[in-house]
């Protein structure tokens, strides 16, 4: 499958590259949906460092399409978790296990990635450090400045708010501590006035 | 508020000092305390700054800097230990042999290259030789804070150990010497083998035990953001050549055993710099015209800047050829 | 001159003035009749005798107002100040900093009494007498950059560096000019300023970067910036923004004078002693058109540089729409005469308006 490629934006946007296998004391991979397909890039590159990699999957919609074809590269651990949330407590207590010369990939969809690496940072590996690879949907994990809560899957621009209801404009200012980029109300300086929502990168 | 920038002044601000003690540690190091002339208490310091020393040597002014030793928290001394360095260009000469308890002498404000990462959730030392000096601050603000550490340290020989007792009788269980006559040596695979997410590593010591350091910790997947290292150039003689400078208006000649700023300084040249060895980026001179080589020793410049033949870190680079002039 | 603390507003009414004084000490921030980005930093080491520039940390007559109207930002939101974990240190050379300052420049208002670490410090405008241990958090009634920052002026920044790049690891930000500390905490600086349009490709921010790296304990620096305002409102937060945006649409030719202001941000910068940090300090100054037409000199040169600012810079500080308004306001202050080069009021040597 192609990549999608993002144009080039301001200099708080993430920018994505391609996973390569890298030396290290563990190899921990997390991924959700077509991001399985740079796992599986990374095994075809390197089968003796997959069979070391710990690896968390979330399938979202591609139900079984991915597993089996990762099972069969035979990972260390697969663990497939049925939502992000679901596998945090996972991912947490693999960290704190870890030692200094874990490698991170990370693989999948915006909001995947920017949380995963978050828990990385937080666990005391600088964001430079840690992979990446966008695969999949296009969709933002937003915040709204106003209210602070998260809109997960924001396809549009302008879009609601799911907390506070506002409309917000999509920017591309993206903060690594809330793995999410800033909504802003569209209609500040003209209540009421709220443009046609357009798809993303459409 | 004017218009125009201003320029930075060249170097820190100073301190006049006296030199309130002088401890001689063993045949090569000694350690030189100072106090404030003006009886005021010192700015604190952050563990792993320098300061540098103008020493004034039968007319020539010479400027070393040296790491702060003492602990960062007693604002009534400062304290360096300075190697002397009997093939050197004479500045740990005078102080070993010229300085005495009472001279009056500069110094400048700490300046911090090699500072503490305070996210780390350890912080793992390696010192060569003299390279014990910053760790001696790091390990006292650590100690202050409640920090954890270790400290992997080569030396000579005992004889030679630099504070090697008085950290190994302290802190029994973090410091760990080695010394090259009982050809013990750092096991360094083993030492970044199992250390905890977010450790950093530290190391001050000679060029090749930097290297070594850092080259190992990346085949054992260490991010470069954790491993810091400290390492001084002293200025290398070389060739003596000409230089014309720009802004100045004027031609110089650098001697064999003198810097290009050491040159620009002796000529009445007001240059900025901060840590006179290659590490700081201070004194970066734009090249208007050059017909020769360059030789750049500086660690500032990128390998793309020192093929382009654009700058030069006057402190420890030098040129060898035809024509340079310089925008200074 | 003892100094008199207004009671005013920043809010609701809006009760805000600048005295005469205030007015004529105003950091103009225009050296010339046009305006284009620049790094432009000079060593913040004092200025001429009253000038906001005279001492390191300026406290005037809104003094006590501003500190009012923080509590009240930082009770409605608790998260414009923040300090990750490892800043802890940073906040206490700040509160240091500030404390012997302050106790130094205005001996009258401020006093420090230190034994070793047993710290005492007076701040008379605000009423606080208070005893603790330097370096013990459990001595303070909240962390140490959030206690000395509600007692100081302007927003604070404090930026840890870490291999030739600073980071926005904590801050104090209730009066900014559009952005979120919330949002932006833990950012590099090419990251927190990449909304800025234009001065990326001109370079500015690398060559800003090089010289915030290098700046040394003992020698501080400052610039000054600059945007507009309507109404006399600290806190124009992105946070916000759904409440004060449209105020902007209020201004009409009567009213603009005294709606409209200029806002000037003295930013300086000191490197932190024990952490090593840097510590960005950015002050904010308003003043009505009205008030700032009083000085000939700026009114010619401020209806000026409004004229002629790209139209990208117009966008980005906020005031594209407004500017035909504005335009028709400052240019009755316009005779069209020549202005003197810097940005002193010049009252005696400069003519008044030939109108």
């Amino acid at each position: 499958m192609s990549k999608f490629k993002f144009p080039e934006s301001i200099r708080s946007r993430p920018v994505y590259g391609t996973l390569e296998p890298r030396s290290g004391k563990g190899h921990l991979m997390i991924a959700d949906a077509e991001g399985a397909e740079a796992l599986l890039d990374l095994a075809a590159q390197d089968a003796e460092l997959f069979h070391a990699a710990h690896i968390i999957f979330i399938p979202k919609g591609t139900g079984e399409t991915f597993v089996e074809k990762l099972r069969s590269r035979q990972p260390a651990i697969l663990h497939v978790a049925p939502s992000y949330e679901s596998s945090i407590p996972r991912i947490r207590r693999v960290l704190s296990d870890a030692h200094m010369g874990l490698q991170v990939y990370l693989a999948g969809t915006e909001g995947l990635m920017g949380q995963a690496q978050n828990e990385a940072m937080n666990a005391g590996i600088p964001h430079t450090a840690i992979q990446t690879e966008h695969r999949g949907s296009v969709a933002r994990r937003m915040q709204c400045v106003h209210c602070k809560g998260i809109t997960e899957d924001v396809m549009t621009d302008p879009f609601v708010c799911s907390h506070c209801g506002l409309n917000l404009f999509v920017r591309d200012h993206y903060s690594r501590r809330l793995a999410a980029f800033q909504g802003v109300r569209v209609d500040a300086e003209d209540p009421g006035n709220v443009p046609e929502p357009v798809e993303l990168y459409k | 508020m004017t218009a125009a920038p201003q320029k930075a002044k060249a170097g820190a601000e100073k301190i006049e000092v006296e030199v309130s003690a002088v401890v001689p540690l063993n045949d090569l190091v000694t350690r030189f305390e100072f106090k404030r002339r003006d009886g005021a208490a010192f700015p604190p310091f952050s563990a792993g700054a320098h300061t540098v020393v103008e020493m004034q040597d039968a007319g020539r002014t010479r400027l070393n800097p040296y790491s702060l030793m003492s602990d960062p928290a007693d604002q009534s001394i400062y304290a360096i230990s300075v190697r002397r360095d009997d093939e050197g260009r004479g500045g740990s000469l005078f102080m070993h042999r010229n300085v005495k308890v009472g001279d009056a002498m500069t110094i400048t404000y700490p300046v911090n290259l090699f500072p503490l990462d305070l996210r780390g959730r350890k912080h793992v030392f390696l010192a060569g030789g003299i390279g014990i000096t910053p760790f001696m601050a790091m390990i006292a603000h650590l100690e202050r804070m409640g920090g954890a550490w270790e400290l992997h340290y080569a030396c000579r020989s005992k004889a030679l150990g630099s504070y090697a007792d008085e950290l190994s009788s302290r802190h029994p269980n973090k410091v760990h010497v080695y010394y090259d006559d009982q050809k013990q040596a750092i096991a360094l695979e083993d030492l970044l083998d199992g250390q905890p997410l977010g450790t950093h590593v530290y190391v001050c010591g000679p060029q090749g035990m930097i290297r070594w350091v850092h080259e190992t910790a990346q085949t054992h997947g260490w991010p470069d953001e954790n491993v810091h290292s400290e390492e001084f150039l002293a200025p290398q003689p070389g060739k003596p050549f000409e230089v014309r400078l720009c802004k100045s208006d004027m031609v110089i000649q650098v001697g064999e055993h003198e810097s290009l700023l050491e040159a620009m300084e002796r000529c009445g040249v007001d240059a900025p710099f901060l840590c006179r060895g290659g590490a700081c980026g201070q004194c970066e001179t734009d090249v208007v015209e050059a017909d020769g080589e360059f030789i750049h020793r500086d660690h500032w410049l990128d390998d793309d800047e020192h093929a382009s033949g654009k700058k030069i870190m006057p402190c420890v680079s030098r040129f060898v050829g035809k024509a340079l002039v310089l925008d200074r | 001159m003892t100094l008199q603390f207004n009671t005013e507003t920043f809010r609701d009414d809006y009760s805000f003035r600048n005295s005469d004084r205030a007015i004529k000490r105003f950091p103009f921030p225009f050296h010339e009749d046009s305006y284009m980005y620049s790094v432009n930093m000079e060593q913040h080491r004092g200025g001429p005798a009253g000038s906001v520039f005279e001492m390191r940390f300026d406290v005037d007559e809104h003094y006590v107002s501003e500190m009012q109207d923080r509590a009240l930002v930082l009770a409605e939101d608790p998260l414009r100040c923040q300090s990750l974990p490892h800043m802890t240190l940073a906040g206490w050379d700040t509160l240091e900093l500030i404390m012997v300052s302050k106790s130094e420049d205005y001996p009258d208002l401020f006093e420090l009494h230190r034994d070793g670490d047993r710290w005492r410090w007076i701040n008379k405008p605000m009423g606080i007498d208070h005893s603790f241990t330097f370096l013990d958090e459990t001595t303070l009634p909240c962390g140490p950059l959030e206690y000395i920052t509600r007692q100081a002026q302007g927003d604070f920044a404090v930026l840890d560096q870490r291999g030739e790049m600073l980071y926005m690891d904590a801050g104090m930000v209730t009066t900014q000019a559009d952005w979120s500390l919330d949002f932006d905490i833990g950012m590099d600086f090419f990251e927190w300023h990449a909304p800025v349009p234009l001065a990326h490709e001109m370079g500015i921010f690398k060559r800003a970067l090089k010289f915030l790296l290098n700046i040394q304990q003992g020698a501080p620096a400052r610039r000054l910036n600059w945007t507009m305002t309507v109404n006399p409102l600290l806190d124009t937060s992105p946070e916000n923004y759904h409440k004060w945006g449209v105020q902007k649409t209020t201004l009409t030719p009567e009213n603009i004078g005294a709606k409209q202001h200029l806002r000037v941000e003295l930013q300086t910068f000191y490197r932190l002693p024990r952490s090593n940090a840097l510590l960005f300090p950015i002050r904010c100054y308003l003043i009505a058109f009205q008030d700032l037409v009083s000085i000939p000199k700026w009114g010619r040169r401020l209806h000026r540089v409004v004229r002629d600012l790209p139209d990208e810079l117009a966008t980005y500080k906020g005031f594209i729409d407004n500017r035909p308004k504005m335009l028709e306001y400052l240019g009755r202050f316009d005779d069209g005469l020549p202005t003197s080069p810097g940005v002193w009021p010049d009252l005696d040597t400069e003519p008044p308006l030939q109108r």
